[in-house]
């Protein structure tokens, strides 16, 4: 009898550890999520580049989730629209904040100024690639907001480093170089103008600059400026939303060499030759803080996964892939922060040690996607690479590898502006 | 005792322009006050907090604008660049020459009430649509000003960096403090302006409003009361942008584009033409409708399915179409505004439950 009695007691026990190991199993694979979060524009003026971007971030968390997470976390990104209202910003910020967001990520300039003195309050660091005041690189000033890719001073400076090799490589005087700097005349439009100023005296070659009134979407009178009245060498265009597209016909009618106009990241992308015309725009180059195209592993990797689901890849990674890129890579540098932090400092993961993980990135190219950047302490830009490319035939083909230009002349603008403080 | 009064029996002046007609109205505003005071900061998280203070700051705006467009019927779309003003000029003074955030609130007030006058002084010749594109070219060239002149951007990014407000040594630096502040500055405006439009300077304002010439012949000086109401106007717009600066802790003129004079208007519009209480009614209703929106869309479709890209395009264009309509359906509904709405209401309870 008692043997029967301790036997069953036995089974019992047994049967309760099992139990308790399978939900200690249970919980391991359903671990609590870390929260990223982002704002996004589908709707408002810069939608076309919302609707495009925000689906490669949301394929990328997607990506990562389904290759079991970061550190065996799932990885739950809160993605709120905004429609570029700067209030509608704020409530956004608060929402991921209430929810445990470890890292954000911040869409659109005046959005980017809006939520800065909230990221330094609460420690939570945001990205802002392509956004944002250039002297935000400056990272012991700004401790919680990573540019990340190039700003607009280090594309004024790369673009300019593009075209003075160009030039010297012909055999020819800097000091002959007319140089035409186009730009959307709103704050981002204008800011490269300091570092063509400081570089024009430093490396001596001629500038004039051209304001574009917003909505830019009339440019005849400028183009035939530049092309006729100035004789521009080089075009250096600086535009958004439509603009690009208008000054990609306009210097075409006015019989401007295409191949001599270089525009900055937000004027180069796959929609922008589609409203001027890919005949028209031959030779047209662009600058790219992002990969373009799919040719990487990663964009391989999310199409694969779209067709094990039995779907087509989506049209924004096919038709639009300078923005879908662009989304990748901010969705890939904030899981990389947040892996290198788990990596580094361990549980639990909090937006402090995101920080420290971004200040650590380097050496994280996803294949091409993101250039060799290098992310320190003082420098959230991460060296400030870029690369230019070509309309060629009906495709952005590449015509430099990574390069950086000026680096010395963006630093002191940089510290210029921490001095200024304002 | 608390009662109602079941129709109009003011038998002098001074009751007819009393604050408060009946002594519920007491017990309710010590109901608000109580709520704003206490309820509100101690009940709430920093998310909505964060919108409590988007709306204070809104609530003066629209006040400010409904000052001008509902009591003296002079239609501004520069109402944003007038904010702009005051915004800049609190962060210049307080993050050049380090001036206390209240000293900045009045100091941006009062240089937007001077160029709200000057971009005022067509009123006197136009109205209507032609004062329209003149307020209009207005917020034009105030924001190609605060763009150009280096001196008032600080740089071609055209963005200042405010230091965090402070008082009496306290610095305000959480949403539950700003709240305060601006709790405390909405409360003021909407104190001085339902005292303003009950006053001489408040009913000369309508007189304007309903019949500029007939006011001009009994009496009304209309150069003078139509810049006043600009002046007014503008100062409110004035601390609204000088206090949306301090909240924000950063002066940007995107902040203040032709986007939002527009939305001042809707709010004003929705609220409540020549209502102070409209204003507020229209300054929540515009800047919570899309984000409870947002909500219910959001949420009612996360019960079906996780969202995707696509699903989230449709869901925002939809919110979109469902903001628009709503915005149509009041107005047809009502197009006194939500301030009509509410008297609506109110007027049915006076008399119930015996309504006839």
């Amino acid at each position: 009898m008692n043997q029967r009695w301790y036997e069953a007691f036995r089974g019992l026990t047994l049967m309760m550890a099992a139990c308790m190991a399978l939900a200690t199993l249970a919980t391991a694979a359903t671990q609590e999520p870390i929260v990223l979060g982002g704002e996004c524009d589908r709707t408002g003026p810069t939608q076309l580049v919302g609707v495009n971007l925000c689906h490669g971030v949301l394929d990328y968390v997607k990506l990562v989730n389904k290759k079991g997470g970061v550190a065996g976390r799932p990885i739950k990104y809160l993605e709120v629209e905004h429609g570029y209202e700067v209030p509608r910003a704020v409530e956004a910020y608060e929402t991921m904040k209430g929810q445990g967001a470890v890292a954000m990520f911040d869409y659109g300039t005046p959005i980017v100024y809006a939520l800065t003195p909230r990221h330094m309050a609460d420690r939570i660091p945001g990205i802002t690639p392509g956004f944002g005041r250039a002297d935000s690189a400056d990272g012991k000033r700004f401790p919680y907001i990573f540019p990340l890719a190039a700003s607009y001073w280090s594309q004024g400076a790369a673009a300019m480093k593009f075209v003075l090799d160009d030039w010297k490589k012909a055999g020819k005087q800097p000091k002959d170089l007319k140089l035409a700097y186009v730009f959307y005349d709103n704050p981002a439009g204008r800011e490269p103008i300091p570092t063509l100023e400081r570089l024009a005296k430093q490396e001596s070659f001629q500038l004039r600059t051209f304001a574009v009134p917003p909505p830019g979407l009339e440019m005849s009178a400028a183009a035939l400026d530049i092309a006729r009245r100035y004789r521009a060498d080089w075009v250096i265009a600086h535009l958004f939303g439509r603009s690009p597209s208008v000054s990609i016909k306009e210097l075409n009618k006015v019989g401007y060499p295409l191949n001599r106009v270089i525009s900055l990241v937000w004027g180069a992308a796959e929609v922008d030759i589609d409203a001027a015309g890919w005949d028209i725009a031959q030779g047209y180059l662009g600058m790219q803080f992002a990969g373009v195209g799919q040719d990487f592993p990663v964009i391989q990797e999310i199409i694969k996964m779209y067709q094990e689901e039995g779907q087509a890849p989506p049209e924004p990674l096919q038709k639009v892939s300078v923005y879908y890129n662009r989304g990748v890579f901010n969705a890939a540098l904030m899981v990389e922060a947040v892996r290198l932090a788990l990596e580094k400092f361990g549980e639990p993961i909090t937006g402090e040690k995101v920080r420290q993980g971004f200040e650590s990135i380097q050496d994280f190219t996803l294949g091409g996607v993101v250039p060799p950047m290098a992310v320190t302490d003082e420098d959230h830009e991460g060296g400030g690479w870029v690369r230019i490319y070509q309309v060629k035939d009906r495709k952005w083909v590449p015509v430099t590898d990574w390069f950086t230009g000026y680096r010395e002349v963006v630093w002191e603008l940089v510290k210029e502006a921490a001095a200024k403080g304002e | 005792m608390i009662y109602r009064e079941c129709g109009v029996f003011k038998t002098s002046y001074a009751a007819d322009m009393a604050l408060y007609r009946a002594p519920l109205a007491k017990v309710a505003v010590a109901a608000v006050a109580v709520f704003c005071v206490v309820v509100v900061p101690l009940g709430s998280n920093d998310h909505l907090l964060s919108l409590a203070n988007l709306v204070g700051i809104a609530v003066v705006g629209a006040i400010g604008l409904n000052i001008l467009t509902g009591f003296t019927g002079q239609i501004s779309i520069g109402h944003g660049a007038f904010m702009a003003v005051g915004g800049y000029t609190a962060a210049i003074l307080s993050a050049r020459y380090g001036m206390p955030f209240w000293v900045g609130l009045i100091a941006g007030g009062a240089l937007a009430a001077v160029v709200g006058t000057f971009f005022g002084i067509p009123s006197l010749r136009i109205k209507g649509l032609y004062l329209a594109i003149a307020t209009l070219a207005a917020q034009f060239i105030i924001e190609w000003a605060i763009n150009h002149i280096t001196w008032i951007s600080g740089g071609v990014q055209s963005t200042i960096y405010v230091p965090k407000p402070s008082l009496g040594g306290v610095l305000l630096n959480s949403e539950r403090k700003k709240y305060y502040m601006i709790l405390v500055v909405a409360a003021l405006s909407y104190v001085f302006a339902m005292n303003l439009v009950r006053s001489r300077v408040g009913r000369a304002f309508m007189a304007i409003r309903d019949r500029d010439v007939a006011a001009e012949i009994i009496g009304v000086d209309i150069f003078a009361y139509k810049l006043l109401a600009f002046a007014i106007s503008s100062f409110y717009a004035g601390v609204a942008g000088a206090l949306f600066t301090y909240y924000l802790e950063i002066a940007n003129y995107e902040q203040f584009t032709i986007t939002v004079s527009v939305q001042y208007l809707a709010m004003i519009i929705i609220g409540g033409l020549g209502s102070v209480l409209g204003s507020v009614f229209g300054a929540i209703f515009i800047t919570l409708l899309p984000i409870v929106l947002r909500w219910v869309v959001e949420g009612a479709w996360g019960l079906f399915a996780p969202p995707t890209s696509a699903m989230l395009d449709v869901l925002a264009n939809l919110r979109l179409i469902v903001f628009g309509g709503l915005v149509i359906f009041f107005l047809i509904l009502e197009p006194d505004g939500l301030y009509r709405l509410w008297r609506h209401v109110k007027d049915y309870f006076r008399v119930w439950p015996f309504a006839y």
